[in-house]
């Protein structure tokens, strides 16, 4: 993909806040979601899970549980693949334990019944004898030399010698000689931080239904951000071919990453296939918690140098994350996405990716980035405040533009950051009065964004009427989207274009729905695959006209001649063409198979104020406000939600949502009493100031938007509650019991 | 011949080096070239990479041209969420 795709243009329906295709049926509850999946013969599948945060598995006996009545069938590691990629097996051995159980939660034995009832009294029949091992749950602890060792023979080589075997993979960026950079500062702070590991919380838990026939063909209804991965990762675990493997994603009540990846879909398979009826598993948000992907937990040192008119001279940061149990490559984005957003001569980020006795990390919107954006712009504030410089100023002075060779390596093309700060520091929010005691954070942010691949298919029904069929699931509006650059593109309206999600055995692979790629990626194909379209309907004109296909263009909806030598005709609507597609050659379609790269990094500002009660700790979120560069915004309701979405998230995980481990190693909160994500009453109305600087790799100049609005909240609000309270807080949550302790009461 | 940018990590694979050269037209030469004058390479360009092609990231995508003049910096492989 080239960056010259862009065509400045007037838009007609794109940029429309158009009625959004899926909002009738959610809600008046006819959505189906993964849990509303039901088969004729349908079993109960239920999966036992460790109740101990790492222990040896010495034997399962399941011979009670299987000669229960109703039992159809039992399934423990044993009853799986070894597989030989080191991917699909650490995917395997999350979804059922094979030789030690890793973490509190971790799956070891499933039954499927015919109820409910049946499958929990079967659960406990089996008899799983554990040896209970020495544990380690915190990040701190696990790097040390003779930690508890989660996994032996993880560690990659690029792990220097005499590190724990928890340490799996390390990691280096950046340029210039931070210690001269250092040496030149007036001024250097240094500080520790840690984050806690935070769930997307999704309220929709894990679901799936899944249908084994005799003859060895399968299908698999669930509820996923990626259809066409479940294929893949089933089909290995299952040892199948794709081809016999359908899946079919249901409607989808949140992601954020947490669902790009299976927990229960193979063990449904599995006990399917032993049972020889569909099974379908439902976790309980206790599962949901314990069993599924949290983000990393961080321990973060970071390192700023700035001279006393507020130019920073050397950077650097050093990132321990732990992904749980397996090895974990999200240290690797974080530490690039660290400094992205400064152009800076002396700078370098370390990274070490760290086993611990946890849950499987599965991504959360920018993953990595939130963590390493947070202590960087944390730091960044205190040298403005003890400088006494306005923090917007500062980071304009040192902001990341075109030509800036940036922190992670490559040369920034055009980029929206400066305009995004002057967008902020214009705004009224920035200089509003704040009353004693309030206190106003700012923060950058920063995501790459990525395009992936993506397959097409729009219909011309002989009604005038457009079918696009796509394979990606819709969690951010996408249908609409799509729908709005079809119409767009052929001229029509947007209500004559329905959008649909594909299952895997209707299109060609799509990567997940991730990395902030289907409006841009998946729309990017759309337009081809219409103006595919389109060149058919100019040549079915032509012929219909007697004339050359050459000689005729698109217009407004239409075909018309495409110049007075073409002759004099009168433009042929889509409709009209499409009556006639039968006679003129059969049905109209246009297709587009693509692997698209272009899609841009991504930057946005957030200015909160807050105010601190230091009586109990509580933080009040007075007032929020968002910029960020959205490219063009095709449906700029979801923009906005995709702003405010991720703001509120990021206020969650600055101020209350935390994993809390035991003594035990034991999760002590798997649930929205104890785990306290942040409600409509917690909140102001978050603003959003969209910017719309076009992506040049986009025909309309389309970006990512669906991550970037998580990573500032965090040092927003830190840097805000610093001035509330006076106190600098460098642990994540900020919950009212540690800001108490911070505030010495 | 084309000059890649490494990330740091990637020095003691590449003989001390954070940036190297080689004969390269298209990113599957670039990988292959680099696979075979650095074997050490070759663990981490078989988990995967991404590759920055002036300033735009790619994460497949073998037959991208590149020219002698671009800057080309070899990245880990991008995930999202």
């Amino acid at each position: 993909m080239s960056l010259d795709e862009y065509r400045k243009r007037e838009f007609k329906q794109v940029g429309q806040r158009v009625r959004r295709p899926d909002g009738v049926d959610k809600v008046t509850g006819r959505a189906m979601y993964g849990a509303d999946a039901t088969a004729p013969g349908m079993l109960v599948g239920r999966v036992l899970r460790s109740p101990h945060a790492h222990a040896r598995i010495r034997s399962i006996d399941t011979s009670a549980a299987a000669a229960l009545p109703g039992v159809k069938a039992v399934l423990t590691g044993a009853d799986l693949p070894v597989q030989e990629d080191a991917f699909v097996r650490d995917v395997q051995d999350n979804c059922m334990a094979r030789e030690k159980a890793l973490y509190d939660g971790h799956a070891v034995a499933a039954v499927a019944a015919v109820d409910a009832a049946t499958a929990k009294a079967a659960l406990k029949l089996i008899k799983v004898d554990y040896e209970v091992l020495p544990h380690v749950t915190d990040v701190d602890v696990a790097i040390k030399p003779g930690a508890p060792v989660v996994q032996a023979g993880r560690t990659l080589e690029n792990v220097p010698a005499g590190m724990s075997e928890n340490v799996t993979s390390h990691c280096e960026f950046g340029h210039g000689d931070p210690a001269a950079g250092f040496a030149r500062a007036d001024h250097v702070v240094e500080r520790h931080f840690r984050t806690a590991a935070t769930h997307q919380g999704y309220i929709e838990p894990h679901a799936a239904l899944a249908s084994v026939t005799s003859d060895g063909k399968a299908e698999l209804w669930c509820c996923t951000q990626g259809q066409f991965f479940v294929r893949t990762l089933c089909a290995a675990i299952m040892g199948m071919e794709a081809s016999q493997l359908r899946v079919t994603a249901s409607e989808i009540g949140g992601g954020f990453g947490g669902k790009t990846t299976v927990f229960i879909e193979p063990v449904a398979l599995a006990l399917s296939r032993k049972a020889g009826r569909p099974v379908k598993i439902v976790m309980n948000r206790d599962e949901v918690f314990r069993a599924t992907g949290p983000t990393v937990h961080t321990s973060m040192d970071v390192k700023i140098g700035m001279t006393k008119d507020g130019r920073i001279t050397a950077a650097e940061a050093h990132l321990r994350y732990s992904g749980g149990a397996f090895p974990c490559g999200t240290v690797d984005m974080g530490a690039q996405a660290a400094f992205a957003a400064y152009d800076l001569e002396n700078v370098r980020t370390y990274g070490w990716n760290v086993m611990t006795n946890r849950p499987k990390e599965a991504s959360y919107r920018a993953p990595g980035a939130p963590q390493a954006i947070y202590a960087v712009e944390s730091v960044l504030d205190e040298l403005c405040q003890h400088f006494r410089l306005d923090p917007i100023d500062v980071r304009l002075k040192n902001a990341a533009r075109k030509g800036t060779k940036s922190s992670y390596g490559p040369t920034f093309p055009d980029i929206g950051l400066v305009a995004t700060l002057e967008a902020a520091k214009r705004h009224p929010h920035y200089t509003a009065p704040l009353k004693p005691g309030q206190g106003r954070g700012i923060s950058c942010g920063f995501w790459f964004n990525f395009g992936g691949n993506s397959c097409v298919s729009l219909n011309i029904n002989t009604d005038g009427t457009v079918g696009v069929t796509e394979g990606n699931p819709d969690i951010g509006g996408s249908r609409a989207s799509i729908s709005l650059m079809a119409a767009e593109e052929l001229g029509i309206p947007y209500e004559r274009v329905r959008t649909i999600v594909a299952d895997t055995s209707s299109l060609g692979y799509n990567d997940v729905t991730d990395g902030s790629r289907v409006t841009f990626a998946v729309g990017l194909a759309t337009i081809k695959a219409a103006r595919e379209a389109i060149r058919v309907m100019c040549g079915r004109a032509a012929r219909i006209w007697g004339i050359d296909a050459e000689a005729v263009e698109w217009k407004d909806g239409a075909a018309v001649p495409a110049g007075p030598n073409a002759g004099k005709f009168p433009p042929m609507s889509l409709a009209e063409i499409a009556a006639v597609s039968f006679e003129t050659g059969g049905p109209i379609a246009g297709h587009h198979e693509v692997n698209v790269d272009g899609a841009g990094v991504s930057f946005g500002v957030h200015i909160v104020d807050v105010e601190v009660d230091r009586e109990t700790g509580a933080t009040k979120v007075l007032r929020y406000t968002v910029f960020q560069d959205a490219g063009k915004a095709v449906h700029p309701s979801y923009v906005e939600g995709q702003m405010q979405g991720g703001a509120v998230q990021g206020i969650g995980w600055a101020l209350n949502e935390e994993y809390i481990y035991g003594p035990d190693g034991r999760l002590q909160n798997p649930g929205f009493l104890d785990y306290r994500v942040p409600v409509a009453s917690d909140l102001p109305m978050i603003d959003t100031v969209i910017l719309e600087i076009p992506n040049p790799g986009h025909p309309y100049g389309v970006r990512g938007v669906g991550e970037t609005g998580i990573v500032p909240p965090l040092a927003a609000i830190s840097n805000a509650v610093s001035r509330s309270a006076g106190i600098r807080l460098s642990e994540l949550p900020m919950s009212p019991p540690r800001v108490l302790k911070a505030l010495g009461a | 011949m084309v000059k890649v940018r490494l990330w740091g990590s990637l020095r003691q694979a590449a003989e001390g080096q954070t940036e190297v050269e080689v004969e390269a037209r298209t990113f599957k030469e670039l990988l292959d070239r680099l696979v075979e004058t650095y074997p050490g390479l070759a663990p981490q360009i078989a988990r995967g990479v991404s590759l920055s092609l002036d300033g735009v990231i790619y994460r497949e995508a073998w037959f991208t041209e590149i020219r002698p003049e671009s800057e080309v910096v070899l990245m880990p492989y991008m995930t999202g969420g």
